[in-house]
């Protein structure tokens, strides 16, 4: 039979396909994460823990109030963008015109405290919410099972993705709100009320990291470190994509979801940090980015 | 950090009326371990609530001794667990550190237990270490360790058909160790060893590993990891129909916490080994009633292990009649028969080593699972002596 590498061509597809899914959760939190610092220059270390909160705010929508999946992919994420917009009115708008550092120190401090509250509430050892009936089983594609959740997220990413690069880089408001990053003054002089478009973007942001959390609910354990774990990938994902470009980081995303999938079956002990190794040689050789622009 | 809770045996004691005894004994016992890392569930506070109902149990205020607990977070870092040792030692003269999680901690602080003459009564880790290559005259090993989990799992299911073995192994020392002492007992018992991976540590996303553990054709999952990734693996071992399509999973570090984490609809059928379980006699339903009705939650075998390790010791204590000597306390409790309401007969073994019989269970499905705690239905049991490795002669500390 032939085969690639030593390996199975059926496996490989597998694994491919399994990659493109993490690639999923890499490109929705990469995506906001570079929607906030494109437009606000704010590095925002809390994106992990707020992706935890509304994994959290999905388990707890269903257990309280016995609100179910499908409402909770919506409510969720608003919930936790609401959150993110309180935090940006209160703290984050105080440091604008500070350097990038102070943005990044508080998110970072922020983030330690909410996963701190949800740790001591919940304790370590995470919760169980349950795949919903219409996406539980799976289907058998001859080289792999999969179960149609996980189809659901790739799908699911997909749509949000590409509905955020089109508003973001396509439209009248994606064009106010790139204008307004330029130049709020003179966005201001036009009476587009810059504040508070600013304010609506950093919720945005977050409530794609919520999203992305209710995405994973069903499929990770719901425990306080889910975001910890994730976050320090999702930033080398930026990196590489070059930092604050919308497709650079969603398309970044989806490589090296691929990429560590890859890696998975050819050499697994450096599964972990093959994003790292990537992320310095682009560094080296191309520091803007493989998308960003040259500074 | 530290917490005093002072049980106010003295105060009771010394009340009017109290009978005057022959002497007043002091004991300060100090809990160590993760209040807020990835073991807190499984010890935690639970254990501070266990080793206080010990002393309630153990009667010590009307036996005359003045038992104090106090309490910290090693937070699985060996130097922080060293210096609180130290201090505990050195200052505070606690005479018995209890509980300690996490090996690398377990150990130092076992060498420092040694150097100061004190005792260490450990619980929550997993390290055979502890009474072989770092064995001391100061130390037992209450609860379990990774030979007698490997021996439960590993042996039950080869002998239930489970011939072909492949593994998830978390790459660190941990997970290889835990792997090579199941392997063994694997092919001792006819089974085969198919494949493994080495699996990054900490890692969410298991697909990959499981779809190549799937492709191996092995009977058996083992997964040589614990806590979260155990959690995470099992999920979506689950999710891909990987034990639907008749193979099996063998948790080889696994608490009844976790399982709560999980559910009873994802964990169904999955096989593992404890010491002890809530739901298995009069005794330890009973007193799970109570920690459940303190502590929130059901006890683990870490915090039952506190326990009965706590009612062992203060017995030994009493027998000697000081605490100051750890030693002697330790050469009395490996003297004493016990008979243990929660883990049944138990002796300890020259090198330290608690034996007491060890138990497989399977989770229970949702529909045998009458409430959330209802998790496990036994298989079998191993007797103590099957369970834990041989005694090594240089460690047999009652015959130097």
């Amino acid at each position: 039979m032939f085969e690639l590498l030593g390996i199975p061509p059926q496996v490989l597809m597998g694994q491919l396909l399994l990659g493109l899914i993490n690639g999923s959760f890499y490109a929705v939190l990469s995506l906001g994460l570079a929607v906030i610092f494109g437009l606000l220059n704010i590095i925002n270390f809390a994106h992990g823990a707020l992706y935890m909160a509304a994994a959290f705010v999905a388990w707890m929508l269903l257990n309280y109030l016995g609100i179910g999946y499908w409402p909770a992919l919506i409510v969720a994420p608003l919930i936790v963008g609401a959150f993110g917009i309180l935090l940006e009115r209160t703290m984050l708008s105080r440091l604008y015109h500070l350097d990038h550092l102070y943005g990044l120190l508080l998110t970072f401090g922020l983030a330690l405290i909410i996963q701190g509250l949800f740790r001591n509430y919940y304790g370590i050892s995470g919760l169980a919410y349950q795949i919903p009936d219409a996406l539980s089983g799976g289907q058998n594609l001859g080289f792999m099972f999969l179960p149609n959740y996980r189809a659901w997220v790739i799908v699911a990413s997909i749509l949000v993705c590409f509905g955020t690069w089109f508003v973001i880089e396509k439209t009248r408001l994606g064009a106010f709100l790139r204008a307004a990053t330029e130049n709020p003054v003179l966005v201001g002089a036009f009476g587009v009320n810059v504040p508070v478009m600013i304010m609506l973007t950093y919720g945005f942001g977050v409530a794609l990291a919520g999203f992305a959390g209710v995405l994973a609910a069903p499929i990770y354990s719901v425990n306080p470190t889910m975001g910890e774990q994730l976050i320090i990938v999702v930033f080398a994902v930026v990196v590489i994509g070059g930092m604050g470009s919308i497709m650079g980081a969603i398309l970044t995303g989806y490589m090296l979801g691929i990429v560590e999938g890859l890696t998975r079956v050819f050499y697994p002990e450096g599964s972990a940090v093959v994003i790292f190794v990537i992320m310095a040689i682009v560094l080296m050789f191309k520091p803007e980015g493989l998308f960003g622009r040259p500074a | 950090m530290i917490r005093k809770f002072a049980v106010g045996t003295a105060a009771l004691a010394s009340m009017a009326g109290a009978p005057a005894m022959a002497q007043d004994i002091a004991v300060k016992l100090g809990v160590l371990n993760d209040r807020s890392g990835v073991y807190a569930d499984l010890s935690g506070e639970g254990s501070v609530v266990a080793a206080r109902m010990a002393v309630e149990d153990f009667g010590a205020a009307e036996k005359g001794m003045n038992v104090e607990i106090i309490s910290a977070d090693h937070q699985n870092k060996p130097d922080v667990g060293s210096n609180i040792a130290r201090q505990w030692f050195d200052v505070d003269n606690v005479n018995a550190i209890l509980d300690v999680p996490t090996s690398s901690v377990a150990l130092a602080v076992s060498d420092i237990t040694a150097e100061k003459n004190g005792v260490m009564i450990n619980s929550g880790a997993g390290s055979t270490s502890l009474t072989r290559e770092q064995c001391h005259p100061t130390t037992v090993h209450w609860t379990y360790d990774t030979a007698a989990l490997a021996t439960g799992t590993g042996k039950a299911m080869t002998l239930a058909g489970g011939d072909k073995w492949f593994f998830l192994t978390a790459d660190y020392a941990f997970g290889h160790s835990l792997e090579e002492n199941t392997a063994r007992v694997v092919e001792e018992n006819g089974g085969e060893v198919v494949g493994q991976v080495n699996v990054p540590f900490p890692a969410t996303d298991f697909s990959s590993f499981l779809l190549q553990a799937q492709g191996s054709g092995a009977d058996v999952i083992g997964l040589a990891n614990a806590g979260g990734d155990t959690v995470n693996a099992i999920k979506q071992a689950s999710e891909f129909g990987i034990t639907e399509a008749g193979q099996s999973l063998a948790a080889l570090l696994f608490f009844v916490t976790d399982v709560h984490a999980l559910g009873a609809e994802t964990a169904q059928g999955l096989s593992l080994t404890e010491a002890f379980y809530w739901d298995q006699t009069d005794e330890t339903r009973a007193w799970s009633e109570r920690f459940m009705e303190i502590h929130g939650a059901q006890p683990t075998m870490v915090q039952a292990g506190v326990y009965s390790g706590t009612m062992a010791y203060l017995a030994a204590v009493e027998a000697v009649g000081s605490a100051e000597d750890g030693a002697a306390v330790v050469a009395k409790m490996k003297d004493t028969d016990i008979e243990d309401p929660l883990f049944g007969t138990v002796s300890i073994r020259g090198d330290g080593r608690a034996i007491h019989d060890m138990y497989l269970f399977e989770v229970k499905s949702p529909d045998e699972s009458e409430n959330e705690w209802d998790l496990y239905s036994q298989v079998s049991s191993i007797t103590g002596e099957e369970a834990f490795l041989p005694m090594l002669e240089e460690c047999d500390f009652t015959k130097q």
